[in-house]
């Protein structure tokens, strides 16, 4: 049934779920936008497409999350002149996502405050748009690449400030990024990301794909996260193309989502252990992780269960005694995170480090729409396993966490309280996995088809479209890293606090670059 | 109380470093050949400095794995480093985008003679899924001097620390920078 948000109609992307769709004028995004915000949600991704081989013009389309689900907004542009009327005065999450749209189609937000490229460093030069149709797909390297252009860093003037640059390269094993600090002293005054150092031309490798290989590109977005890609890029096909997905094989796919949020979750509490010079809580929690990667890899071929989801069910499957094996290592786990837990509680320099530290206060992630994880830290009570569950959470009554104080200390609360929930989730579905296929057959409607999937990944919503073309292979895939909307906060996170805080703060966000990136 | 709770905890636990006497075996002898190997060629250790150029970051999560308890590499004087001006070894993930080339190039200058490059991952040796496009040179190698590939998606720690083995052993590579 379609729904109505003030005079816009929704369209259900299918019957009872919580995707809607809607197609809008662009001169209407901003007051569609403003209406989202009045109810208290938020918008989750925006990218473009080249849909001129269709006959069409440029597109620009928006993911909202709103109290009916998410709301896919698609708005034709101009031929001539695309552009759309700037969103980021309204949401300022969508400042770097306009941005990047820019970069990869040459489709601009009028009135923007910052027109600065950012995925294009200078690869290639500022009139080539990489997404756009005619844009050759394997374009040779150009040489001699251009040097580094200059990128106008916002500067901190007066007495006593002065500048840290750090990266691309970082000091630690972590992904490249650029950091510029102001700071007084060792207090950090501001701080500047600029990212798109791994932008390895994503989704354009996706153009041409057959269906089932997309998956493992999207698997590969942000390792950290393969399963919540993989799983939200398949969901998008099968609704695109109608497939019904066995029951057994979205139970299973839960199960991989549960184990791959254990697996992050007890890896960061081990760094932020480690971070505050606890390196016991490191080696332990390293310890419990590499216990949980042997029995994946045991289980189901794969320490990060790479490769286990295909468009239509799951490659794989668990028997009776693998069953056994990892619920018993749950409950072990479970066992001795509480110990870990108590300790961290008890341990007065670690508590000193985490609480007050890089702080988001509720009233600022709800403006600046902080998600997922780092959201639900600071009081933004969203996760899709909750208030719009797919199959099979409709089924398992997740429980949400929640804290409100929104530092570093709080992200690990959140952290510990998800341990539990999902090695709870983990033995519920194991105990009731339905019997039945793993697999449907995935055949595309004729004529090309859309379609979009939304899984609460570890790190928080992850969103993948699609576009099927009428040859059965990928026309348009853009997969979104909830890290696109964290980034900023993370600048927010350390204001006041010192520079050696800086790495734990940062950690406590564990935010990908790969996946923003692209 | 929590230093009473840590060492009982560090008690029960017991030392989870492998070899162990449950441990699978082949595991377990390769790493006691790598302790031996790395010792006889090195002398005292090598030190590497980890370059990711476009990873998925799949390759990283490995990496941390192997700094875990199980591994005990720097028992077997394998250190990781902040500076390539301390290394021995640059290991490389992911395909080189075109947005790290000059960073990668600078780090590789910035590693005193003599040294090795260790690329890991698929793309990191032959560009994987991404390949050589508008944003990326693709593999290691086409950017750098490559002394050993380690291929797997992500290859497994026990694979990695073989691969540094066979960088190391194989010789030092002389007059590249």
């Amino acid at each position: 049934m379609p729904k109505h948000l003030d005079d816009i109609a929704l369209t259900p992307q299918t019957e009872g779920g919580f995707v809607w769709r809607s197609r809008l004028e662009p001169g209407r995004l901003p007051a569609f936008a403003r209406t989202i915000q009045d109810e208290g949600g938020q918008l989750l991704a925006l990218w473009g497409s080249d849909d001129r081989h269709l006959g069409r013009n440029f597109t620009v389309h928006v993911a909202f999350l709103s109290s009916v689900g998410l709301i896919w907004t698609t708005s034709e542009l101009d031929g001539e002149q695309p552009a759309y009327p700037d969103l980021a005065h309204i949401f300022p999450q969508a400042d770097r996502m306009q941005r990047a749209a820019f970069d990869l189609l040459g489709i601009r937000a009028l009135d923007a405050v910052d027109n600065r490229a950012w995925l294009r460093h200078s690869a290639w030069t500022e009139d080539e748009f990489p997404l756009r149709k005619d844009f050759p797909a394997h374009a040779a390297r150009r040489s001699p690449r251009p040097e580094t252009e200059p990128y106008p860093f916002i500067r901190v003037e007066g007495e006593g400030v002065h500048e840290i640059a750090v990266g691309p390269i970082h000091a630690a094993t972590i992904e490249p990024g650029h950091f510029r600090f102001s700071v007084i002293g060792d207090r950090i005054l501001r701080l500047e990301e600029r990212l798109g150092y791994t932008h390895k031309g994503t989704e354009k490798c996706f153009e041409g794909l057959d269906l089932a290989t997309g998956a493992k590109l999207a698997g590969r977005v942000s390792g950290d996260s393969h399963t919540a890609f993989a799983w939200a890029y398949c969901m998008a096909v099968e609704t695109a193309t109608a497939c019904s997905v066995p029951e057994r094989a979205t139970w299973l796919r839960a199960l991989f989502l549960e184990m791959e949020r254990v697996a992050n979750h007890l890896g960061d509490l081990g760094f932020l252990g480690n971070d505050v010079a606890l390196t016991f809580g490191f080696v332990q929690f390293w310890r419990l992780k590499e216990d949980w990667m042997r029995m994946s890899a045991r289980l189901f071929g794969h320490r990060y269960l790479f490769d286990m989801i295909l468009p239509g069910g799951v490659a794989t499957d668990i028997d009776a005694r693998g069953k056994a094996e990892l619920d018993a290592l749950c409950e072990r786990i479970a066992g001795e995170v509480q110990t870990l837990r108590h300790i961290y509680d008890e341990h007065t320099g670690l508590q000193d480090r985490f609480a007050n530290t890089g702080i988001v206060a509720p009233d600022m992630a709800a403006r600046l729409g902080l998600t997922g994880l780092a959201g639900r830290a600071s009081s933004q009570a969203w996760d899709a396993r909750v208030q719009f569950p797919c199959a099979p959470y409709d089924r398992l009554d997740v429980n949400m966490a929640l804290q409100k104080s929104g530092d570093v200390l709080a992200r690990a609360e959140v952290r510990f309280t998800e341990v539990f929930e999902s090695l709870r989730l983990i033995r519920q579905l194991l105990e009731r996995l339905p019997t039945g296929a793993l697999r449907a057959p995935c055949t595309q409607a004729a004529g090309g088809c859309e379609g979009l999937g939304w899984v609460e990944g570890w790190r928080g919503p992850v969103i993948v479209a699609v576009r099927i073309g009428a040859d059965g292979r990928l026309d348009r895939v853009h997969p979104h890293d909830p890290s696109w909307q964290n980034w900023p906060l993370v600048e927010v996170g350390v204001l006041g606090n010192i520079v050696p805080d800086f790495p734990l703060i940062n950690k406590s966000f564990n935010l990908s670059y790969s996946g923003p990136d692209l | 109380m929590a230093t009473f709770l840590i060492l009982q905890q560090i008690l029960k636990t017991g030392i989870v470093s492998e070899p162990a006497p449950e441990a699978n075996p082949a595991l377990r002898t390769r790493e006691q050949a790598l302790h031996a190997d790395i010792l006889k060629v090195f002398g005292q250790a090598v030190a590497i400095r980890h370059v990711d150029t476009g990873s998925c970051n799949g390759c990283e999560l490995e990496i941390h794995a192997l700094s875990g308890p199980h591994y005990n590499i720097e028992g077997m004087g394998v250190k990781f480093v902040a500076s390539p001006r301390h290394a021995d070894l640059l290991l490389v993930t992911g395909p080189v985008t075109r947005n790290m080339e000059i960073a990668l190039k600078r780090a590789f200058e910035a590693v005193p003679e003599p040294k090795w490059v260790v690329a890991m991952g698929d793309c990191g040796c032959t560009g994987g899924m991404f390949g050589e496009n508008y944003a990326t040179c693709g593999k290691v190698s086409s950017v750098i001097p490559v002394d050993v590939e380690v291929p797997g998606c992500p290859p497994t720690p026990v694979a990695l620390l073989q691969g540094i083995l066979a960088a190391v052993s194989g010789g030092r590579q002389a007059g590249v920078g």
